[in-house]
């Protein structure tokens, strides 16, 4: 009984990664460059999370298509300043955001009141939240403090377990996933909200994965061919590890593919977040932290250890 | 590696079986779960409010508004007490104690007076009962001496947060019976931080009836009108004598009032809202406690033909301009107004001694229910004002889970196709582990009863994907040894040997992401976090543990010596 699997990555790559290092890691330096530029321009389109305001999510009761030039007339007379009103998702659902009121507390939740006044009895509220000036600014706070925490954690983990070469690699190919993110939320104008940040979490705890998965093979192999260049080392070890790398990635890519289309319109920006992680994530784990590896050079000599007492070796 | 001992066995299929039987009660209605025969756990995934509908809001109390109630008793303790101080048959002559940056200030006008007058007020300072500053300042008050005659009189920072959390220890109180007067709604009420409270309710569909009163205060006072109100009402002079106030009235101008109150709120036991018998206006109805009625039927009796006002002092409240805007000061801050007002004024025409009596004014329907939930349910120390609100409609989070639902079934289905492609029939051993896997995770997710939110869902879809990542490291290995010429058993061996430690590292650096995001994230995002790390856990267990058990007993069910390994 012979039931074989498919091998959809040539079982012995010899791909020189290592070779286009320097285009590579110019282009991430200048889509870095890029995200922070456009982050500094621009700037993130912030949802009500942190800059404060209010969002409605209304359905028409008897299921027509919504009026949006009807409403928008209603509720620009209101005296709220800027009222951004879209379809959601279908066209009977409207999204209604309104900017955070001058007044404090009560007068976002005064607000939101005479929005609802004006809308009267034709919709049903699918959604409603308010957040007040208090609340935006500490989930700013704890959205930043999350994310550095997250990348600090990490570090100190990679650190443990690996020499320090491998640490500031790793942490540079996940500060540049993270970096790119931001960039592309920017580019896009796509709304940064709280789900945001937990999609930059986990893109940090992906992106490590790969890179940790590339590491721990060239560690393996630096013991094994103790007089290989450096360069030659990794990458064979990104060769011997690139049918993993891909796999992952699609299997991965295959469950957020299918959020992202059928996961409803509340998530998208999140799974787009992901999505967009999972693919820079696999491409820094190859054309970022390795070459940093190169550059940095590591330490061939692993004989020691063990009789050392240094902890960092595992098995 | 491939060995696995009785007792492994048995504790490897236990965790299935049970994660397994955890998991089951998802599948029945809520009804059929609850019906589950009692040995069997029946709990099902606790949802979120994001996904069975409902509201979240945050209430933060006015910790300044409380601090200026404290500072007025304050002040009305030193008023009392240098009322009550003579010297040489005298009164002590001094200012008007004033409320200045948090402190209360009185000048002395004579120097010599400074130091009796020390010590009669230094009568007022007690030891606070509870104090988590222990052993520095647990007094409830400082006084000193200033310049000029003055004496300060200001409460010590332990009083504050003393005040603060009994305040908020009581409004917890407070909420749930405003929130859920009958008991039925189950809401989650909890202190958040010094001064902060959640407010959970499932299901409901109009948030604002709830929003309206949950942050009142509302305290109810019956006070005497004082006679001397109507010859000063015409007077040039409007200043209130010693004893009295002007309070505003609903219904005309101000009127003069003894400060005292013959009943207040605290001593009702019970608020109806009801109609008149013989006018049918909306009223509300009340009985007092017994110390209540005792008081309000002694001071009738005495003032049989004379007015007496019903006060209902709703605390501070932002001003508002015609348009229903909020007003703001210089600073831009919302600019506050005292909200206390006479609702009426009736004549004592017999004495009450009862102690039921009621309250008409021009009040709709609505507004008497309200104000019969807000006397019933106690007054809070200082107004709450919602800081935060997240509400869902039930129609919403039904979408949602469904749209959960369809994404992980098709994600689940491609993912699962594609290993099945990719490495035949030891992809079927992953498939397996991964759907027990989801069974894990449900299972779990129902025995701790941590929330299911969106983003919860969104976690369990993300870990269809990730979690086979360490049967494809692994196999990717295998099929390299194999390469390198070993023999199948062996090939398997080192592959699960190998991939040990690259599996254990790159999921502690997710389950490292997902600690911190459950700490710092809040509500659904730490909904995200729960189960992500779940997933984690439990996908290590099943790829990693789970099929090497199976592949172990699908080698012992090879007849021949050579087997060809199917990857």
């Amino acid at each position: 009984m012979t039931w074989k699997g498919f091998h959809l990555i040539a079982s012995e790559t010899k791909l020189t990664f290592l070779t286009y290092r320097k285009i590579c890691l110019a282009l991430s330096i200048a889509m870095v460059v890029l995200s922070i530029g456009l982050f500094s321009s621009v700037g993130l389109n912030f949802g009500i999370d942190f800059r404060g305001g209010t969002l409605i999510e209304v359905q028409t009761k008897d299921g027509q298509d919504a009026n949006l030039p009807t409403l928008r007339n209603t509720l620009s007379n209101l005296g709220l300043g800027d009222v951004q009103i879209q379809l959601f998702g279908r066209p009977d659902d409207v999204l209604i955001r309104l900017e955070q009121q001058p007044g404090g507390e009560k007068a976002q939740q005064n607000a939101l009141a005479k929005v609802q006044q004006a809308l009267g009895d034709d919709f049903t509220y699918r959604r409603t939240e308010v957040v007040g000036p208090t609340v935006s600014e500490e989930l700013k706070e704890q959205g930043t403090i999350a994310v550095l925490a997250a990348i600090f954690a990490v570090l100190v983990y990679i650190w443990l377990r690996f020499e320090w070469q491998f640490s500031l690699g790793a942490v540079a190919a996940l500060v540049h996933d993270v970096i790119l993110t931001i960039g592309i939320f920017s580019l896009l104008q796509l709304e940064f909200n709280l789900s945001i940040i937990a999609a930059l979490l986990t893109i940090v705890g992906y992106s490590l994965n790969d890179t940790v998965v590339v590491y721990d093979r060239v560690r393996e192999n630096l013991r094994k061919y103790k007089k290989m260049d450096l360069q030659d080392l990794l990458d064979l070890s990104i060769n011997d590890t690139l049918s993993r790398t891909i796999l992952t990635s699609l299997t991965t890519l295959l469950a957020l593919l299918s959020l992202y289309l059928f996961g409803g319109e509340i998530i998208r920006g999140f799974t787009f977040a992901m999505i967009w992680g999972v693919i820079i994530g696999t491409y820094s784990s190859i054309f970022v932290a390795a070459p940093i590896l190169l550059m940095l050079g590591v330490k061939r000599d692993w004989s020691g250890l063990g009789t050392a007492g240094k902890a960092k070796e595992p098995v | 590696m491939l060995y696995f001992s009785n007792w492994k066995t048995f504790s490897i299929l236990a965790v299935i079986i049970v994660g397994i039987i955890c998991a089951a009660p998802n599948v029945f209605t809520k009804k059929q779960a609850e019906s589950l025969p009692t040995w069997l756990p029946h709990k099902q995934i606790n949802l979120g409010l994001d996904l069975q509908g409902g509201s979240h809001l945050v209430l933060k109390m006015n910790t300044d508004e409380l601090l200026q109630t404290q500072l007025k008793s304050i002040r009305d303790g030193v008023n009392q007490n240098l009322r009550e101080l003579r010297i040489d048959g005298k009164i002590v002559k001094r200012s008007r104690p004033k409320i200045i940056n948090g402190q209360i200030q009185v000048r002395i006008s004579k120097p010599e007076h400074v130091a009796p007058a020390l010590t009669k007020l230094r009568e007022l300072i007690q030891p606070l009962e509870f104090s988590i500053l222990a052993g520095t300042s647990n007094n409830n008050i400082e006084i000193t001496q200033g310049e000029n005659n003055t004496i300060i009189i200001q409460p010590t920072q332990a009083a504050i947060v003393d005040r603060l959390r009994g305040a908020m220890g009581s409004a917890v109180e407070v909420m749930r019976r405003r929130v859920d007067p009958n008991g039925t709604t189950e809401p989650i009420i909890q202190q958040q931080g010094k001064d902060r409270i959640i407010v959970q309710v499932p299901g409901v569909d109009d948030p604002a009836e709830l929003k309206r009163i949950l942050g009142k205060t509302a305290r109810l006072t019956f006070q005497l009108v004082d006679p001397r109100g109507a010859q000063l009402q015409g007077g040039s002079s409007r200043r209130a004598p010693p004893g009295t106030e002007w309070v505003p009235s609903e219904q005309g101008p101000p009127e003069l009032l003894k400060a005292k109150a013959i009943v207040s709120g605290e001593e009702l036991e019970q608020a109806n809202a009801t109609n008149d018998q013989q006018t049918n206006e909306p009223v509300v109805s009340f009985r007092f406690n017994s110390t209540g009625s005792r008081n309000f039927g002694r001071v009738t009796q005495e003032n049989v033909g004379r007015p007496f006002a019903i006060v209902l002092d709703n605390g501070f409240v932002s001003e508002t301009d015609e348009n229903g805007n909020v007003v703001l000061d210089k600073d831009g801050k919302p600019k506050l107004r005292r909200d206390r007002r006479i609702i009426s004024a009736p004549v004592i025409q017999e004495p009450i001694l009862g102690g039921v009596g009621q309250i008409s004014g021009s009040f709709t329907p609505q507004q008497t229910q309200d104000l019969a939930l807000l006397l019933n349910s106690g007054s809070l120390a200082a107004s709450m004002e919602i800081i935060e609100e997240r509400s869902v409609g039930p129609s919403l989070g039904e979408d949602s889970i469904v749209a959960g639902q369809i994404a992980g079934i098709i994600g689940l289905v491609a993912v699962i196709a594609f290993i099945l492609f990719t490495y035949g029939l030891f992809g079927l051993f992953a498939n397996v582990a991964l759907i027990v896997n989801i069974a894990l995770i449900v299972g779990l997710l129902s025995l701790t009863q941590a929330t299911l939110t969106l983003p919860g869902i969104a976690g369990i879809v993300l870990t269809i994907g990730m979690a086979v990542d360490a049967n494809v490291l692994i196999y990717e290995r295998i099929r390299e040894e194999i390469r390198a010429g070993k023999s199948t058993i062996s090939a398997i061996e080192t592959g699960y040997n190998r991939a040990s430690s690259t599996i254990l590292d790159a999921n502690i650096t997710t389950l490292i992401a997902a600690i911190v995001l459950y700490f710092l994230g809040s509500g659904p995002i730490s909904g995200f976090a729960v189960t992500l790390a779940f997933g984690i856990m439990t996908s290590v267990f099943t790829s990693f543990v789970f099929t090497r058990f199976i592949i172990s007993f699908w080698l012992r069910m090879q007849r021949t010596r050579t087997i060809e390994i199917p990857i």
